[in-house]
């Protein structure tokens, strides 16, 4: 969105992970492209955390490239993935907070760091972050007070402190009650339609999928692989996999 | 070789090798103490009232009662042969040389070493480490380096101290059990300790410093992704901090006794 080269936002090709001899998926092949909405999805414990720790560049690969805007984050130094994860934003499942730092105080952390904004004006911003996720006033309070939908979103306030144009998800609406749920999808919304942002999420919730997401992969745990790729409506109701078709029409309990 | 030894063998290099990339980190870590908003006042400051101030009591406490137990038994053996006159030797040089410095890094191990374990396991449980490190930032520069500086400026702190409540002790004992006067106790106190031998100890110290910072930190990096996995943690980093310590205090008293210390 606005921008108009080809190169895609993520680019994965002949992926393996795994931890030491246990290979959870075999060759990955996928893209994701600018300022689309992206959902991986899969049954517990398929491995969909884990592909996405290498997406972020957290952990090494067993074989197999990725690319973030045309730039290898696998064969990067030290250096070069600090600074390519600088420009991507990640909200976790329990939102990751600092404990030891006030709410504001962790949403202003990358501005600090990576900013020379004032102070008065590092205050502004992360007010205007945690009004975005709905926190505002919530600034002074300590990460264990708040609820844990409200760690996740100020998590995603921190996450969007430097106005990334690719953003990261794990698991954002579990635990979160069903209209919290249904604003953090219109914020994803929002976010791709006025920054342009591309979003790549980590979730279960079918709600979610069909409303908001482009495109979407489903992972195998016994297949160690993609089983389905394209559009979750389209998969929904037309893949030939019968057993996509039942994770995507929850269970099948829908003819 | 089949697979599954290799594996092992590739299991096990990597348990060796770890703690040396992590020390590699932190040292690598040490130039960005020099960036804009490296050096962590706060957390510096945190730590050095966490690690030092609170600490004082209990160093003074214990070194107080190591002083006047060795005054006691050394009393007891020199006695025997009319030479009680060097309880004041005997009682000053084990206090500035070994037990000072070793009993502050003892309290160290269990006050920071455990509570820098469970720290930074809690976090890891919590995937703070992971968001640390993907807003761009080393977990190493972020999270050792200010716990390593506040142990190196409090621990040679609380080892002095440490000396004095020991000596103290031993002078306690002398005066009242073993019947010296005091100015004498006093006197021989100052003309057989130097400088050097204080600074010695106080340098040993500074080396337990780092050895116990680094044990708990590297402990709670380690720790596995759970509750349970952060106690393990904080156990492994006492125990490994004793042995670190103890196996240092060895090496440092066999290389000081080469200087004639």
């Amino acid at each position: 969105m606005g921008r108009h080269d080809n190169t895609p936002e993520i680019q994965v090709t002949g992926l393996s992970i795994g931890y030491g001899t246990r290979v959870l998926m075999e060759d990955l092949n996928f893209e994701v492209k600018r300022g689309e909405i992206f959902f991986i999805m899969g049954g517990s414990g398929c491995g969909k955390s884990t592909l996405l720790k290498h997406l972020i560049g957290l952990y090494e690969p067993l074989r197999g490239d990725i690319t973030l805007r045309g730039r290898s984050i696998v064969n990067a130094t030290e250096e070069q993935r600090l600074e390519i994860m600088r420009t991507f934003g990640v909200t976790y499942q329990g939102g990751a907070l600092f404990g030891s730092l006030t709410v504001a105080e962790n949403v202003a952390m990358p501005l600090e760091e990576y900013t020379d904004l004032k102070r008065a004006e590092i205050a502004a911003v992360v007010e205007a972050k945690l009004g975005l996720v709905g926190l505002k006033g919530f600034g002074d309070f300590m990460p264990g007070e708040l609820s844990g939908g409200m760690c996740k979103r100020a998590g995603l306030a921190r996450a969007l402190a430097l106005d990334p144009t690719l953003l990261f998800f794990d698991e954002p609406s579990a635990g979160l009650d069903p209209v919290s749920s249904a604003e953090l999808d219109r914020l994803i919304l929002d976010l791709r339609d006025r920054l342009g942002a591309t979003v790549v999420v980590i979730s279960h919730e079918l709600d979610s999928v069909m409303s908001i997401a482009d495109r979407i992969i489903m992972l195998d745990k016994t297949r160690r692989g993609i089983i389905a790729a394209g559009d979750p409506r389209e998969l929904r109701d037309g893949c030939d996999d019968p057993g996509v078709r039942r994770f995507l029409n929850r269970d099948g309990m829908k003819k | 070789m089949n697979e599954e030894l290799r594996q092992t063998l590739k299991n096990w290099g990597w348990k060796l090798a770890a703690p040396l990339v992590f020390i590699g980190a932190v040292v690598l870590a040490v130039p960005t103490l020099f960036r804009k908003h490296g050096f962590r006042k706060r957390e510096v400051l945190y730590y050095l009232d966490l690690c030092g101030v609170r600490s004082v009591p209990i160093v003074v406490l214990i070194c107080v009662l190591m002083g006047a137990v060795l005054g006691i038994q050394a009393a007891l053996q020199l006695r025997k042969v009319g030479t009680e006159i060097f309880v004041v030797d005997l009682v000053g040089f084990a206090v500035l040389k070994e037990f000072g410095p070793l009993m502050v890094a003892m309290i160290a191990i269990g006050r920071a070493g455990s509570a820098f374990a469970a720290e930074i396991g809690t976090m890891k449980v919590n995937e703070e480490i992971s968001a640390l490190r993907t807003m761009g930032i080393r977990p190493e520069a972020y999270l050792v380096l200010p716990k390593l500086i506040a142990m190196l400026i409090s621990m040679p702190l609380l080892a002095t101290i440490g000396d004095v409540a020991g000596v103290a002790g031993g002078m306690m004992v002398g005066v009242t059990y073993v019947g010296l006067p005091l100015e004498v106790y006093w006197e021989r106190t100052i003309n057989s300790l130097g400088p050097v031998t204080f600074l010695l100890g106080v340098l040993k110290c500074a080396i337990f410093a780092v050895l116990v910072s680094l044990c708990g930190c590297y402990c709670g990096f380690s720790a596995e992704g759970d509750a349970q996995g952060v106690g393990r943690g904080a156990t492994r980093a006492v125990v490994s901090g004793i042995f670190f310590v103890v196996v240092a205090d060895a090496v440092l008293t066999v290389l000081y006794s080469f200087v004639g210390y």
